[in-house]
């Protein structure tokens, strides 16, 4: 018997008896609370609370980013887009910058007209870690948590999102979700069967507590981050 | 066999008196404590939430075999490699394998909890491989050769200074007082590593059914470093990790990050389902994920104390336990520390050996009542000493009860006993607290009850 079939055979044998439901403290009366049947989108009455309009979520989306440290500006134009781009990189004085083809980071790359690493195919991961940003699209904001979710195919890649210090993400309205919730609802109905190999739920610049526990930002990814949402 | 309990009580009686350890635990905690009640209480039902993510796990573990067999299989169909490992052996020689098999120099490891089990550092290591920890508290204690303080916090029981002192020796950086500072030090030392590691080692908190995905929460960013960069990857998880959907993320990642660190959500939830897929730019050539039994199905085949295995590892029951944030995380000398570390240790590695760790609680239940998946801790405590002492009765606590039975079922023999005690009793005074004294595991720190001279049974019969 191989070591799968042996695993599966002791779990099978344990499996014969059957465990108690949660709930019941020292398998006694009393303490039984009524079971509450997770469902499917079920977690949405138990999780934060999230308006329903657009103005709603767009300030819980600002509240949220706030907290987190994330730069997020709500643009009306592609004008005020490149303009912000422009003093980003005056700013902080980018040199070269990673991205990815899309309809937003491709007229974003010619505006910054400074040279590109593309990881769209292939690419020189020692190119890129000399980047000074990386500059991706996503597959949604979610309010709830402030967060950007991004996938291996929608954001250039696994490390273009962690690797540069500065990760810049181009949102556009429509791409605002409620809650974690349909953020799944989300990645299942986009990909499914065919899932990207990563993906990823992005809440604020990288960040540790592990020095007395006292907030550092950029660990090890990006020590900002910056979402423009047009 | 006795010395695990012997290190146990010494180590403990060391740490509890020392005010810097209890200064640094209160002062993590105490801020740990503050944001999660405020995470807790956004939420617009926590208990509910709670009974959810327990009848969840329950779901999961109760039909384990289905689901390992569907997550397995999802991953396969993508091109990862499965492996099954019933002992932390065989896990090794697994991972050894495939380091070797890649002709791997350095590996770049990010944290988990099942590599320390497996002790898996110590075996690459010794196979002559550079392993190089990257989550910064990891990292800190791998350079001090310590193992990880708390499942969650690693560092939390060093200061700023000894790091700076720590950093100072081992990389040759400048002292300094700023976290900031030495967080830069230890982000640049880990960059090249990265790009130069040949094989990338992961955990993982959740293991997803439903589309074969394993999912990584950190806050850092070098899990997801290490799993874009290297050209192999590796997941060591147990089998008990499984969730069997997609969308059970949305509920279990933000409990994670209120009960593990006060956190609505970490900063990085991953899912990675395969090696990079075709038209995919970047990621791992190959990836390998090893499910690790390690005595996990024993623990499975107790229905009694099954729900130990819905923990999510977040931690929080060695925050709030008071014999956890009196006696340090080093003291328990076992991978997992605190009430879960004593709930399950016994299981893992022998009852008779580990049986000291549940007798070691104040059964406050504390532990139970924070449990964002309700495992009903401090009861598995008192489980964990009923079965030691079924499995090895103690022959002077039978012979104790004996000698009371015999003279409590005789009125006569019991007023003597009781004269005798009255008598001897001042006597006791010359040996109290001493290592004479026949009561000194009680008097060494406390005092013994005085016999009345007079008992209500004697007032009663002399009253007017």
């Amino acid at each position: 018997m191989n070591e799968r079939e042996a695993i599966l055979a002791r779990i099978r044998e344990a499996l014969t008896l059957t465990a108690g439901k949660p709930g019941a403290h020292g398998g006694g009366p009393g303490h039984h609370e009524p079971a509450v049947s997770p469902g499917p989108g079920s977690a949405r009455q138990w999780l934060p609370v999230v308006g329903d309009s657009f103005e709603e979520r767009i300030a819980l989306f600002r509240a949220n980013s706030a907290e987190l440290k994330t730069d997020f500006y709500l643009l009306n134009t592609r004008e005020e887009l490149a303009k912000l781009l422009v003093e980003l990189r005056d700013i902080e004085g980018w040199q070269r910058i990673g991205s990815h083809s899309g309809s937003l980071t491709q007229p974003a790359c010619e505006t910054l007209a400074l040279p590109v690493c593309r990881t769209d195919g292939s690419y020189d991961v020692h190119e890129l870690e000399k980047c000074d940003a990386g500059l991706t699209e996503c597959d949604a904001l979610i309010a709830q948590t402030g967060s950007v979710l991004v996938t291996s195919r929608s954001a250039g890649g696994r490390a273009l999102s962690v690797l540069p210090p500065h990760h810049v993400v181009l949102a556009r309205r429509e791409q605002l979700l409620p809650d974690l919730p349909a953020a799944f609802e989300l990645v299942k109905t986009k990909y499914s069967p065919n899932y990207p190999s990563f993906a990823s739920l992005i809440t604020g610049p990288s960040r540790t507590g592990d020095i007395e526990r006292i907030l550092v930002l950029g660990a090890h990814g990006p020590k900002k981050l910056t979402i423009l949402c047009l | 066999m006795k010395s695990f309990v012997r290190e146990f009580i010494t180590q403990s009686r060391h740490v509890t008196q020392e005010l810097r350890h209890r200064q640094l635990i209160q002062t993590a905690l105490g801020k740990y404590e503050v944001k999660r009640d405020e995470k807790k209480a956004a939420f617009q039902n926590w208990p509910a939430a709670r009974q959810a993510a327990a009848e969840t796990k329950w779901e999961a573990i109760n039909h384990l075999d289905q689901h390992l067999t569907d997550f397995a299989r999802r991953l396969e169909a993508r091109g990862t490699v499965v492996h099954w490992a019933s002992t932390a052996e065989t896990a090794r020689d697994i991972i050894l394998g495939i380091v070797r098999d890649s002709k791997a120099r350095s590996i770049i490891k990010s944290k988990a909890m099942t590599a320390e089990e497996i002790h898996l550092n110590d075996a690459l290591e010794h196979a002559g491989f550079e392993v190089v920890e990257s989550d910064l508290g990891e990292y800190i204690v791998q350079l001090r050769k310590e193992a990880p303080y708390h499942i969650v916090f690693p560092a939390m029981h060093l200061t700023r200074g000894e790091i700076s002192e720590l950093f100072a020796r081992e990389l040759g950086s400048a002292p300094t007082e700023s976290p900031e500072e030495l967080t830069m030090i230890a982000r640049r030392a880990l960059r090249q590593k990265y790009i130069t590691a040949d094989v990338g080692i992961t955990g993982a908190n959740f293991a997803i059914a439903e589309t074969g995905m394993i999912s990584i929460t950190e806050n850092e960013g070098n899990a997801r470093l290490t799993a874009a960069l290297p050209k192999v990857m590796i997941t060591l998880l147990g089998i008990e990790k499984i969730l069997p959907r997609l969308e059970d993320l949305a509920l279990f990642l933000p409990m994670l990050a209120t009960a593990g660190a006060g956190q609505a959500l970490t900063c990085y939830n991953s899912l990675y389902g395969g090696p990079r897929q075709p038209g995919e730019s970047d990621g791992p050539e190959q990836y390998h994920v090893v499910l690790l039994d390690n005595r996990r199905t024993q623990l499975l085949a107790d229905p009694e104390q099954r729900d130990a295995l819905h923990c999510i590892r977040c931690g929080a029951c060695l925050n709030v336990c008071p014999i956890y944030r009196n006696i340090g995380g080093h003291t328990y000398a076992t991978t997992y520390s605190g009430p879960i570390g004593s709930v399950i240790t016994p299981h893992l590695r022998g009852l008779q050996d580990w049986k000291h760790l549940s007798y070691a609680s104040s059964l406050c239940g504390a532990c139970t009542e924070t449990c964002p998946v309700k495992i009903d801790l401090h009861h598995h405590l008192l489980q964990n000493r009923r079965n030691s002492a079924r499995q090895k009765p103690s022959r002077t606590e039978k012979l104790t009860f004996k000698l009371a039975a015999v003279v409590m079922n005789r009125p006569r023999l019991y007023a003597i006993v009781k004269k005798m005690a009255r008598l001897f009793q001042p006597l006791h005074k010359l040996v109290k607290g001493s290592r004479l004294d026949p009561a000194y595991a009680w008097t060494q720190t406390r005092d013994l009850p005085t016999v009345p001279d007079q008992s209500f049974k004697d007032w009663w019969r002399t009253r007017a």
